[in-house]
């Protein structure tokens, strides 16, 4: 073969070297973004382990000045409120994602829905408690669990519409002429066939909204309101643990900036949780060689 | 058994392009007929109207007459009908990804609601093994996807996945053409034996494939039939010169 083939002695140590370069800049990359996550989380594991004890799951808050209390009744109603999201913001969000995705393909409509999607979602969440302190609590003149949980429901639409529509136009064309040949009717193989191959990424999508409005403060402020006692009446104001993790880190006592990083590490430890759940539900009957 | 099909004045269009130019042909029962022809002539076109897959592309229109049976499929059935009648194989193979290969046999059936395990089991058996799949997968039947299988397989699953719902005609388009020497010859055999019970059209490009398996051939050329005739008098005795150029290799 000709020489040209053969490389130099200094060509060779310049590729190994700009190679080695592009690995420790890619690495050193990787640490900066883990980085603060991993501070936060330790940080977070710290301050919120030290202060956590059965009382934290127990308890409802106690009055001002006492020692002890909880926010049993936050967790319950961060769960109540997230479960009404869920109810809401899920079904309209896939439905809304079907649309975008099977039926509106190249419509006005279509394009204003995804326009609409788009913008809701970059709409500050306080901007949505306000929205929802309009239209339903002005109304029914009170804050309410419902109001909140309408609230979040509205901010996990976009988000679970968008995804739902991407993960079921990356279903391949082959799919669903193959079901519509079987003679399957056209609403039956969208829903058995094309919405089924996309359910994991669907979920996904799901999951990130419920992640990112379980950690929601701003639009529960003029919604839900929050509440120090036991409620689980739609119709009351509820308590929430980003509402309670707010108050308590706002306040001037020791005690309850405790009590605020314990609440901080429950409600990710609840999200992480959850999500798990979901995901080990969902791929448990998984086949093996399926895509 | 297998039914002909009567096609008269069939005219096809993807939007305004003009794709079936006035087709008029007789397709015999319980025969192989191959359509060949250069990209692009129409051919598989020709076969999506023949289940009425062609009006699931949003800009695809149709007129004319095609007679299955005896049944006009456009005005006497509904599509959702005439594809439960006219089984299809398509030129990729798509089984369904999320499916265990039985739950892929059975989609056809399940999906419209038939639900005895027993017919199932029955219908799930005979089907591999009349595309000659069964032994192959008997094994793992719910343990593995679909899609897990080789690409030959994965064709004959979609075979047997076509065969389960019973038809009566089963159109093939280009169903070998993304597979090795060794699986195109199993699906050749294959379509040998379902000529007993079934009528195929099959699309094809490799011409000595459309002259082993099918009785009779058409031509197909920038959206019109050129010729059909039996398979021999096409390919040593065509009567137009276009078919004579296209099978000697003298364009396309």
């Amino acid at each position: 073969m000709s020489s040209r083939l053969k490389t130099s002695a200094v060509n060779r140590h310049w590729r190994w070297f700009t190679n080695h370069m592009a690995s420790a800049l890619a690495v050193l990359a990787t640490f900066l973004v883990i980085a603060p996550l991993v501070a936060i989380f330790v940080d977070l594991l710290y301050q919120g382990a030290r202060s956590l004890d059965l009382n934290f799951f127990t308890k409802i808050p106690a009055p001002v000045g006492e020692p002890g209390g909880g926010m049993a009744n936050s967790i319950v109603g961060s769960g109540v409120l997230l479960g009404l999201a869920s109810l809401l913001g899920i079904p309209v969000g896939i439905a809304a994602g079907i649309y975008l995705a099977e039926y509106g393909r190249g419509t006005r409509l279509s394009y204003m829905v995804r326009f609409t999607a788009d913008v809701l979602n970059g709409v500050p969440s306080i901007v949505m408690g306000i929205a929802v302190y309009a239209l339903i609590v002005a109304p029914m003149k009170g804050f309410s669990a419902f109001a909140g949980g309408v609230a979040l429901g509205i901010m996990m639409v976009p988000t679970v519409a968008r995804t739902t529509e991407e993960m079921l136009l990356m279903v391949p064309h082959s799919i669903r002429e193959a079901a519509l040949g079987l003679g399957v009717p056209t609403w039956r193989a969208m829903l058995s066939i094309t919405l089924k191959t996309a359910m994991p990424g669907v979920i996904t999508g799901c999951m990130l909204a419920f992640a990112r409005v379980a950690g929601e403060t701003a639009p529960l402020l003029f919604t839900a309101f929050g509440n120090q006692f036991w409620s689980t009446n739609l119709n009351q104001p509820i308590s929430a643990l980003p509402l309670q993790i707010y108050v308590y880190a706002l306040s001037p006592y020791d005690e309850w900036h405790r009590l605020a990083w314990a609440g901080s590490l429950v409600l990710i430890a609840l999200i992480v949780i959850a999500v798990s759940l979901v995901r080990y539900v969902t791929t448990r009957g998984a086949l093996k060689g399926a895509s | 058994m297998g039914v002909g099909i009567e096609v008269n004045n069939l005219n096809a269009w993807y939007g305004t392009n003009h794709t079936l130019l006035d087709i008029t042909l007789h397709i015999p029962a319980n025969e192989a007929t191959a359509l060949i022809g250069p990209s692009g002539c129409g051919k598989s076109t020709f076969v999506r109207c023949l289940n009425r897959m062609h009006e699931t592309n949003p800009i695809g229109k149709v007129t004319g007459e095609v007679k299955v049976g005896g049944v006009d499929i456009y005005s006497d059935i509904s599509a959702v009908e005439v594809r439960r009648r006219i089984g299809m194989v398509f030129q990729r193979p798509n089984p369904f990804p999320t499916m265990s290969i039985y739950d892929n046999v059975a989609s056809g059936l399940k999906l419209n609601g038939f639900r005895n395990r027993r017919v199932l089991d029955e219908v799930v058996e005979r089907s591999l093994k009349h595309a000659a799949l069964w032994e192959e997968v008997k094994d793992d039947l719910k343990k593995k996807s679909g899609a897990s299988l080789s690409g030959g397989q994965q064709q004959r699953l979609c075979i047997a996945r076509a065969l389960a719902v019973d038809p009566e005609v089963l159109l093939m388009d280009e169903p070998a053409s993304a597979l090795d020497p060794v699986s195109t010859a199993k699906i050749e055999d294959l379509i040998f034996q379902l000529k007993v019970q079934y009528t195929i059209v099959i699309v094809t490009h490799n011409m000595q494939q459309a002259a082993r398996v099918a009785e009779r051939t058409g031509f197909f050329l920038n959206g019109r039939l050129v010729e059909f005739d039996s398979t021999h008098k096409i390919f040593t005795n065509p009567g137009d010169k276009r078919t004579e150029d296209y099978i000697t290799g003298r364009f396309g």
